[in-house]
């Protein structure tokens, strides 16, 4: 059990509905020891920093599969930074296209996932980002 | 951040030297014998096209009559971008448009919105009234060509906006062809489109069928979708029992009007994906025809054989492509193309090699619209009506299909029906736990994606090609078009239209249709129109189970 005694938020922000690549993220983080919470769809960056704060999470995964991955980044970091919780480390995960992976990182994404990752490689990736930060 | 960069590396597979063993179960559990022989096989040949339980198809004549329609899912940026794509579809012989919508249209909301912002234009066009549509249509012959609308939550508002397009264009409503997917139940399993609760939204949905059915006889006014479940994770058989269960709950719905439901159900179209194991999918197609029939005569004693007739379109590509190799791409959709016109689709769209990641260009948009042409034109597939009728390998596989299709129906009606199973989010949590069972298979090399998790090449980086991008301008483009309207409309008409609307949506008596038809042509926007059904109906409270 890897993340046991971890609080991880995944979140849909925006309009997007594709949501299965959220959900299978968030059962493998629940399978690896995490206590998960995932928001539903269409919610604010506003919205998702003030549970990300409230329910003191270790850090924040975004799924974002319309192309707005850059701006919902940008937004939700920013929230994240009003409510103090600048050093909350946020996952990108969705389509993504390699152009953007690099912008993504830049901008302070601790990590970038697509569709042909594997899961085990994905939840191996969060585990590690977490054992460094602490 | 060394950390962090390290999940890129890690996404190549190494070389796998071994070649995969061929799997003899079907996704759906179906296990597959080497031979079968006559003996196993169910005796068919009774069956005609054209003829009851419709196996072998709803046409006596399948392709030769008629080729199914070739219709291309596109859109985006702004209207003028996407007419001028269309223009290029339809020069290439293309023969029916798809339209791709953007999120803040398909949810509702203006685009200055603070939720629609940074979706503006991106995976759809942008159509917020009346003004878009008719740019989008500029120099296009709506009595000469079908439109189909991907569209759901408003799918109400945009087929009074199309109508109201017409009538600008004085094009006659009986002469409209097309569909308008409108298939809420599926959105709240899978696609996330959903704004209202689930009793208004079929009100909404049994409107529009009643109002299209007297206004564009010609027109589909729903489009029941299985693509989409099948799309996040459903196997075949749930993706045809979760659609034929909604197709019964929208018939019970019209049912409550006390009409004759003889007229509605012949206008009931269906759409489903394509995946990679071409028997498996043409002989759902036969089992869903079969079925469907079946379950009409049984249910609610048609017998009129037009309204038996199980209508429906295709997607192929989607989830079966790939990002890595995605040249690869082009023969997947070739082999889903051919497997679709086995199962006898009237209408086909295929995804080009790039759409797992993007947009498609105008070259992969091309290849993808070649394709449907070669297995047309060059196959000979389309010769001759349900080639495969008679196999005893596809009639005992399409007995089989049929019977798992029942089991999965039953199944949800002993959980108290569809409705329910949605509300409580117990279907979208089988999904979710069918899309995690399909990623470990491929992660674990029991499911066979060339070149994703088997013969790969050891230096393999992901290769898009030709990479498409939205302009940047088209979202202030259309912000800015947005402004010019709100200044050059009739302001005390759009009130009262919105408020008539209103009235009507807080009854539960009259049609919701023409009272959106008056709101779209006094240039009311998509966003003030849900707003205002909002006030009245509220919003959908998300069941989050996973």
């Amino acid at each position: 059990m890897p993340l046991k005694n971890k609080r991880i938020l995944i979140a849909k922000p925006g309009l997007d509905g594709h949501d299965v690549g959220a959900k299978i993220i968030a059962l493998a983080l629940r399978d690896a020891g995490a206590d998960v919470i995932y928001t539903g769809l269409r919610k604010s960056p506003d919205y998702i920093a003030r549970v990300a704060v409230e329910e003191d999470v270790h850090c924040v995964g975004l799924s974002v599969l319309s192309g707005s991955h850059i701006e919902l980044l940008k937004q939700t970091l920013a929230e994240l930074k009003d409510a103090d919780a600048e050093d909350m480390q946020v996952f990108v995960g969705g389509t993504i296209p390699p152009d953007d992976r690099d912008t993504l990182i830049q901008l302070g994404a601790s990590a970038v996932f697509t569709a042909e990752m594997k899961i085990d490689d994905v939840v191996q990736t969060i585990v590690d980002s977490l054992e460094d930060q602490s | 951040m060394a950390q962090a960069n390290s999940a890129g590396d890690k996404d190549t597979p190494a070389p796998s030297p071994v070649a995969p063993k061929i799997g003899t179960r079907l996704r759906s559990g179906i296990e597959i014998p080497t031979v079968v022989t006559a003996d196993m096989a169910p005796d068919r040949s009774d069956d005609r096209p054209g003829e009851y339980p419709f196996t072998r198809g709803i046409f006596d004549t399948g392709y030769t009559g008629r080729l199914w329609t070739i219709r291309q899912y596109s859109g985006f940026g702004t209207a003028e971008e996407t007419n001028e794509r269309y223009r290029f579809l339809l020069d290439g012989g293309q023969t029916g448009l798809s339209v791709a919508l953007d999120l803040p249209t398909q949810i509702g909301y203006d685009p200055v919105h603070p939720m629609a912002r940074s979706e503006v234009g991106k995976v759809g066009v942008s159509l917020f009234s009346l003004a878009e549509a008719e740019i989008l249509f500029d120099g296009i012959d709506l009595s000469a060509i079908s439109t189909s609308f991907t569209i759901n939550g408003t799918a109400a508002i945009i087929y009074a906006m199309y109508l109201a397009a017409a009538d600008k264009k004085g094009v006659p409503r009986e002469n409209l062809t097309g569909t308008i997917q409108n298939d809420i139940l599926k959105e709240y399993v899978a696609r996330g489109t959903w704004i209202f609760p689930v009793k208004p939204s079929m009100r909404l949905i049994a409107d529009s069928i009643v109002y299209s059915v007297e206004q564009s006889p010609r027109f589909n006014p729903i489009s029941i979708a299985g693509a989409h479940v099948r799309d996040a994770g459903a196997t075949a058989v749930e993706e045809v029992a979760y659609t034929l269960a909604n197709g019964l709950a929208y018939i019970d719905e019209l049912k409550k009007r006390g009409s004759d439901i003889n007229r509605f159900v012949q206008r009931l179209s269906f759409f489903f994906y394509v995946h990679m194991d071409m028997f498996e999918e043409a002989s759902k197609f036969r089992a869903a025809r079969r079925l469907w029939a079946k379950l009409l005569r049984e249910r609610y004693g048609i017998e009129d054989k037009k309204t038996l007739r199980f209508r429906f379109g295709v997607v192929c590509g989607g989830s079966s492509l790939t990002a890595g190799q995605p040249y690869n791409n082009i023969v997947r959709v070739g082999i889903e193309n051919v497997a679709a016109v086995l199962g006898g689709a009237q209408s086909i769209f295929t995804c080009a090699y790039d759409e797992a990641f993007q947009i498609p260009t105008e070259f992969s948009a091309e290849i993808a619209l070649r394709t449907q042409q070669i297995v047309a034109y060059e196959s000979g597939v389309a010769r001759t009506v349900d080639p495969l009728g008679g196999s005893h390998f596809v009639e005992w596989l399409t007995d089989k299909m049929e019977q798992e299709i029942v089991g999965v129906m039953d199944e949800i009606d002993d959980y108290g029906g569809v409705v329910k199973a949605i509300e409580d989010g117990f279907l979208q949590a089988r999904i979710a736990g069918r899309a995690r069972e399909r990623k470990q298979a491929t992660d674990d090399q029991e499911r066979v994606v060339v070149g994703e998790n088997f013969f790969t090449r050891k230096d393999q980086k992901p290769d898009y090609g030709e990479v498409f991008k939205v302009d940047p301008k088209a979202a202030d483009s259309i912000m800015r078009k947005y402004e010019e309207l709100k200044q050059r409309r009739d302001d005390d008409a759009v009130k009262v239209s919105l408020r008539r609307l209103q009235q009507a949506a807080a009854g539960d008596s009259d049609n919701i249709m023409p009272y959106l038809v008056d709101c779209c042509h006094a240039y009311a926007t998509v966003g003030e129109m849900v707003a205002t059904l909002k006030e009245e109906w509220g919003e959908f409270q998300e069941p989050v189970r996973f």
